[in-house]
């Protein structure tokens, strides 16, 4: 496995460093808006017959959680695959 | 065999014995004691055995499990290391009870898994300690940040084990009627034998054992209930409908004349015990018990919330102005927590590589989201049980657990208005936890089922446990011993101290257990503000400011855990408000002031080394392998 150049180390972190921002932005507006602060007008609107912000604290938000943190694992492992930076054999 | 095999095979062997005892009560009448005795005997049984074919006395094996746990069995272990005797008995019962303030716990919980995944558990395999302080001590050079590191790993990983000790213990002499003190001994048996036999090792198979009998047993009670009202397997899909018709049911209880006259009966009891209790003349002594009969007259007299509209009403009311404030700092204290426990983050040492330890952070929130998924639909269906099968019937034909489930605690059925009918008013809750552990008798499921809650209650009481008694005893015994007062210890030595420690710390929390001090509950919401001030800023720092040094890190774990600790005991006992903040949420001053101590201590002392500054950033990048070598040189 061949050692990294400076370029490519500063890609692969800002690559890392923009996906869990994003991550976390969403993470937040989940968690502090959807369902907390603007929970009650969300629960004007109904969702399988829930009202919608509640829905999204006691369901939503949760699923949302593992489909990020799934989506986490993905992109930053096939992000090492990329930039040859893995361990396959050590175990 | 390999691990899928074996597992798979459990897991159909499980449900198999689950089946043929269901059968034998149906066709034998198998005493529901027996029921119990056999759950219990036979998931003891098989944690001990696992403890003992996998026992070890290798140091990578003992320590962190060989480093060998694939990402999906990591998190199935995980999931168990982290639900709690609380998660599973009392989660949904608090959800029913609170409404939408109680999802504060649900979000944070799973939420701090977010954290965990793109702060902490890829960067922590990457570095490749042993345990948290160890990594405190490694990144910052010198046994100072090591030491706090211990002590706040105690403070938060002490309380929390002697509650779910006390967890073992009620489950153990409610369903088997052993006595409580002698409950939490054996429940002891169960968690010894894993971890001091094999460490990390064990307790991580038998973390996976004890994670698909908690999540068996908590679905089947759920999705046979969905099954049975909707013929729809899937209880999250279907609980909508159940909370409109349990808003019916309230609604029609609200209206019943009946229900109205039996409500004016607490009233006015309510209110005799109220006049006594300001009555100078009543003894002191008196005044405890008549407060709490007070306060069980005024909960009784009120009816049960519903709104007009179809929807689904006060249950789901969102707090306003302080309210939400309260919901937020709690959220966001409890995933800093999440993120901040030294017994959960030291699993993520355990994977064989640093792309296993993110997709484990998946798997681990994924079968956490299972039960917590579930936990609302449990409460509605509870409800709902409690309002179609129980109010309205004679009281005369009342069903025989009722008296069974009555030395519990948990609730009591009493016939207030003398009309020989069981009102809504009539059903006395002493502890929501009936919600889980009662309500398969409730809705007429046969007691397998309720056996079956027993043993997954056990389960997630005994491998919390575990997960505690392990972070306690490595951190006194590895930190503490090895790394500071005797560095040429043998590993032979260290182990045996370790397995001391473990024994010792055992049998200090079940003493302590065995007291039944009614604010280890309390303290063990607390330990989500103390990890998540001491800990998070100083780990999530010490990975993503090379420039954080030792000065930082210690001034910042200290003054935050200071600020968080000052703010408890203040609120709790004398009356101190910031904002209106609760106790629980404590840790949402102590964190902001745990990152800019650090901060601005870190930038106003030198630099920490050219040496740990190369290390910070080679974590960033997997198997630049500096990181794993430079820590491993000092094993």
């Amino acid at each position: 496995m061949s050692e990294l150049t400076e370029q490519q180390k500063k890609d692969y972190w800002r690559y890392n460093l923009r996906l869990t921002m994003n991550l976390l932005a969403i993470g937040f507006v989940v968690a502090y808006l959807l369902s907390g602060l603007w929970a009650e007008s969300l629960n004007e609107v109904s969702f399988l017959g829930f009202p919608l912000g509640y829905y999204m604290a006691a369901q939503g938000s949760l699923a949302i959680f593992v489909i990020e943190i799934a989506v986490y694992a993905r992109l930053m492992n096939r992000k090492d695959l990329e930039y040859g930076i893995y361990e396959e054999a050590q175990k | 065999m390999n691990l899928r095999k074996i597992f798979t095979l459990y897991t159909v062997g499980f449900l198999g014995v689950t089946i043929i005892l269901g059968l034998a009560e149906h066709f034998f009448d198998l005493p529901n004691r027996w029921i119990g005795w056999i759950f219990m005997g036979l998931s003891l049984g098989i944690y001990i055995v696992i403890g003992i074919l996998t026992r070890t006395s290798d140091a990578d094996q003992y320590y962190v499990a060989g480093r060998g746990v694939p990402a999906i069995y990591n998190g199935m272990a995980t999931g168990s290391d982290w639900m709690s005797a609380a998660s599973f008995i009392s989660m949904a019962g608090t959800l029913s009870v609170q409404g939408f303030s109680g999802l504060a716990y649900v979000m944070g919980w799973t939420g701090g898994y977010l954290l965990l995944a793109v702060f902490l558990g890829p960067y922590l395999r990457q570095f490749g300690a042993y345990t948290i302080p160890d990594f405190l001590g490694a990144r910052y050079g010198g046994n100072a940040a090591r030491l706090v590191g211990v002590f706040a790993a105690i403070l938060c990983s002490f309380t929390y084990l002697i509650a779910q000790v006390t967890g073992v213990g009620l489950i153990v002499s409610r369903f088997i009627g052993l006595d409580f003190n002698v409950g939490v001994f054996v429940g002891l048996i169960g968690v010894l034998f894993c971890s001091v036999l094999g460490g990390m090792r064990s307790v991580t198979w038998t973390q996976v054992a004890q994670y698909i009998i908690l999540i068996t047993s908590y679905l089947v009670p759920v999705v046979v209930l969905s099954w049975q009202l909707f013929s729809n397997p899937i209880p999250q899909l279907a609980y909508g409908k159940v909370l409109q018709m349990n808003n019916q049911s309230a609604l029609a209880i609200t209206r019943d004349p009946q229900e109205k006259a039996t409500r004016e009966i607490w009233k006015a009891e309510a209110a005799a015990a109220d006049a006594k209790l300001k009555d100078p003349a009543t003894p002191e002594a008196e005044k405890t018990k008549l407060a709490a009969a007070q306060k069980t007259a005024a909960t009784q007299a009120k009816a049960p919330a519903a709104s007009d509209d179809a929807k689904v009403g006060n249950y789901l009311t969102v707090p306003k102005g302080k309210g939400m404030w309260n919901f937020l700092a709690l959220t966001f204290c409890l995933m800093v927590g999440t993120a901040g426990l030294p017994h959960i983050l030291a699993r993520y040492y355990t994977t064989p590589s640093v792309r296993e330890a993110r997709t484990s952070v998946g798997w681990s929130l994924f079968f956490i989201f299972l039960l917590y998924f579930t936990a609302p639909a449990y409460a509605a269906f509870a409800r709902f049980s409690v309002f179609t099968k129980l109010v309205g019937q004679k009281i005369s034909d009342l069903p025989s657990w009722v008296t069974l489930w009555k030395p519990a605690g948990l609730f009591d059925v009493v016939d207030k208005a003398g009309d020989g009918i069981i009102q809504f008013a009539d059903f006395v809750i002493k502890s929501s936890d009936f919600v889980v552990l009662a309500t398969p008798e409730i809705a007429g499921l046969p007691f397998v089922v309720t056996g079956l809650i027993m043993a997954g209650g056990l389960a997630a009481a005994l491998s919390t446990a575990d997960g505690l008694l392990l972070t306690i005893a490595n951190g006194i015994s590895h930190d503490l011993y090895y790394k500071v007062i005797n560095p040429k210890a043998t590993l032979l030595k260290r182990l045996t101290i370790t397995k001391i420690f473990l024994i010792v710390t055992a049998l200090i929390s079940a003493y302590v257990a065995t007291f039944r001090l009614a604010i280890i509950v309390e303290l063990v919401a607390w330990a989500f503000s103390l990890a998540g001030s001491s800990f998070f800023p100083a780990l999530v720092m010490g990975i993503w400011w090379k420039r954080t040094n030792k000065a930082g890190a210690l001034a910042g774990m200290i003054s935050g855990l200071a600020v968080t600790l000052f703010y408890m005991i203040g609120s709790r006992f004398y009356g101190m408000s910031w904002f209106g903040t609760a106790t629980v949420a404590s840790g949402v001053f102590g964190l902001p002031v745990g990152f800019l101590v650090t901060w601005v201590v870190s930038l106003l002392t030198p630099a920490p080394d050219r040496e740990t500054q190369d290390l910070v950033i080679s974590v960033r990048y997997p198997t630049s392998g500096s990181a794993a070598r430079a820590i491993n040189a000092g094993h």
